[in-house]
């Protein structure tokens, strides 16, 4: 579903991204981990084509972003970091240009708005203006957002962040439930949060992927530690 | 371009969503009047015409328009949404194109309300009613050029401070090289011909003949063009 070859981002000499390869399937949740500032949202907002690569490409359903980016997005569901949207709007105006922009026009636009806000138990805040909302609700509305066309492809930059344990867990449970007929990629720093959901882990240290695995892999490193010992073994050459 | 129209719809009922535009319309609407009472003396001109009133318009869309332009980009890139606009399926060209014409629309609706001053002309006397059609057509016009300048410059900053700024020294210097007082000078300096051409890009020049009940169509062509040329621009200047 997902190719990305050699992407990288340079930021004057800055090397932000290098050569980031690797491949998602229908019915992956890959797991982006990294420290802050390794190129997880840069590599991320590449893949959706926000930014353009200085080198490489990222293919998305056989569309490269690099050549027909409309395409690669009507793929895509992205939820961006800390999930921008409109603050003068309500959720339900907000949704429904959302709808609009993704080809729903007319009464059509209705349904898929209806659903994503089921599915992001959105119902009680529908008519409520965004900047009246809490951090938890702005970030459901970002996930509500993202998967309003249905995509195939769901890329999530921190997608549980500012959330209650509750809320985690919920938006953990639908990532879940989603995934078996899409290809996710999400962003966390939360360790926990790649072992319970993930079945793929992408670890980028300083622009560049130094671990490609399964969970299961990534623990067997040092069998007996816990994860963030291990990601800090990894990544301490960015510290 | 049908992506054009719901970027187009949001925007414009942005403006009404928060007080933006009322603030807007109340400033403008007690602006060109009361210039028009007080400073232009209305009355005492004892000529039914709007000439005094659109007189002021290329003044106050210098401050106005800056105002209501400033946060088009400026505004999508400090609160990060122009990430999740471009990332829907849109060009850059038809958001460019849709959030241009939603602020273009409120400025129209804003220069169509002033409507009650024609009335008056109409009621006090017996005003040419193609000469205000023809100005009303002008100054829709030439607010658009205006805008496309703050457009633009919007594009470059996240700051709307900044934005506001440029954009009202870059419509100045546009109505300065047209400005009386200014061209009589580069006259005496210049070559006939070369003071000409500057005069040329400016707005008053082009306004100018409208207001006296002229439609010609090279003055559409210049608003029509510098419009275009900002937005060219603009589109280049968010794709880099």
């Amino acid at each position: 579903m997902i190719e990305v070859k050699g992407l990288t981002k340079t930021y004057g000499s800055k090397r932000a991204v290098n050569g980031v390869s690797f491949t998602v399937q229908r019915g992956d949740i890959l797991g982006f981990l990294g420290p802050n500032g390794a190129g997880k949202s840069t590599t991320m907002k590449m893949i959706t084509g926000f930014l353009r690569p200085t080198a490489g490409t990222a293919i998305v359903d056989g569309h490269d972003v690099t050549q027909e980016p409309v395409a690669v997005k009507r793929k895509i569901g992205y939820l961006p970091e800390s999930a921008p949207a409109y603050p003068e709007m309500t959720v339900q105006e907000f949704l429904t240009f959302i709808a609009e922009t993704r080809g729903y026009r007319g009464h059509t636009r209705l349904a898929p708005v209806d659903r994503a806000i089921r599915l992001t138990h959105l119902d009680g805040v529908r008519h409520q203006t965004i900047e009246t909302l809490s951090k938890g609700f702005k970030q459901r509305v970002g996930f509500a957002q993202a998967l309003l066309h249905d995509p195939a492809v769901l890329i999530l930059d921190e997608p549980t962040d500012g959330l209650d344990p509750n809320q985690k867990n919920e938006v953990r449970a639908l990532i879940k439930e989603m995934a078996t007929e899409k290809a996710v990629v999400l962003s966390t720093h939360i360790l926990e949060e790649v072992g319970a959901i993930c079945n793929r882990i992408i670890l980028i240290s300083a622009g560049r992927v130094v671990v490609d695995e399964t969970p299961a892999e990534f623990q067997a490193r040092q069998p007996g530690a816990r994860l963030d010992e291990i990601f800090a073994n990894l990544t301490q050459s960015d510290v | 371009m049908t992506q054009v129209i719901p970027v187009f719809k949001r925007e414009f009922f942005s403006y009404f969503r928060s007080p933006v535009a009322y603030v807007f319309l109340v400033v403008f609407l007690m602006a060109s009047t009361i210039l028009t009472f007080f400073v232009g003396d209305w009355f005492d001109s004892n000529i039914a015409s709007l000439d005094r009133f659109f007189y002021f318009h290329p003044w106050l869309f210098l401050f106005l328009i800056p105002a209501a332009g400033m946060r088009l980009w400026s505004e999508e890139k400090r609160t990060g949404t122009v990430e999740l606009l471009f990332t829907l399926p849109i060009t850059t060209l038809e958001a460019v194109v849709g959030k241009y014409l939603a602020a273009w629309a409120f400025l129209c609706v804003a220069i169509a309300l002033t409507f009650p001053m024609a009335l008056t002309a109409g009621y006090l006397g017996d005003p040419d009613w193609g000469v205000i059609l023809a100005s009303y057509l002008g100054s829709m016009l030439m607010a658009g050029s205006y805008l496309g300048i703050c457009s633009l410059t919007s594009a470059f900053t996240k700051n709307q401070v900044i934005s506001f700024v440029i954009s009202l020294i870059v419509c100045l210097v546009l109505l300065f090289l047209g400005w009386s007082v200014f061209s009589e000078v580069l006259e005496g300096t210049l070559p006939q011909s070369l003071a000409d051409l500057i005069a040329n890009f400016s707005f008053f020049t082009h306004f100018d003949p409208f207001t006296k009940g002229i439609i010609d169509p090279s003055d559409i062509v210049y608003f029509l063009s510098l419009t275009g040329f900002t937005l060219f621009l603009n589109v280049l200047v968010l794709e880099r």
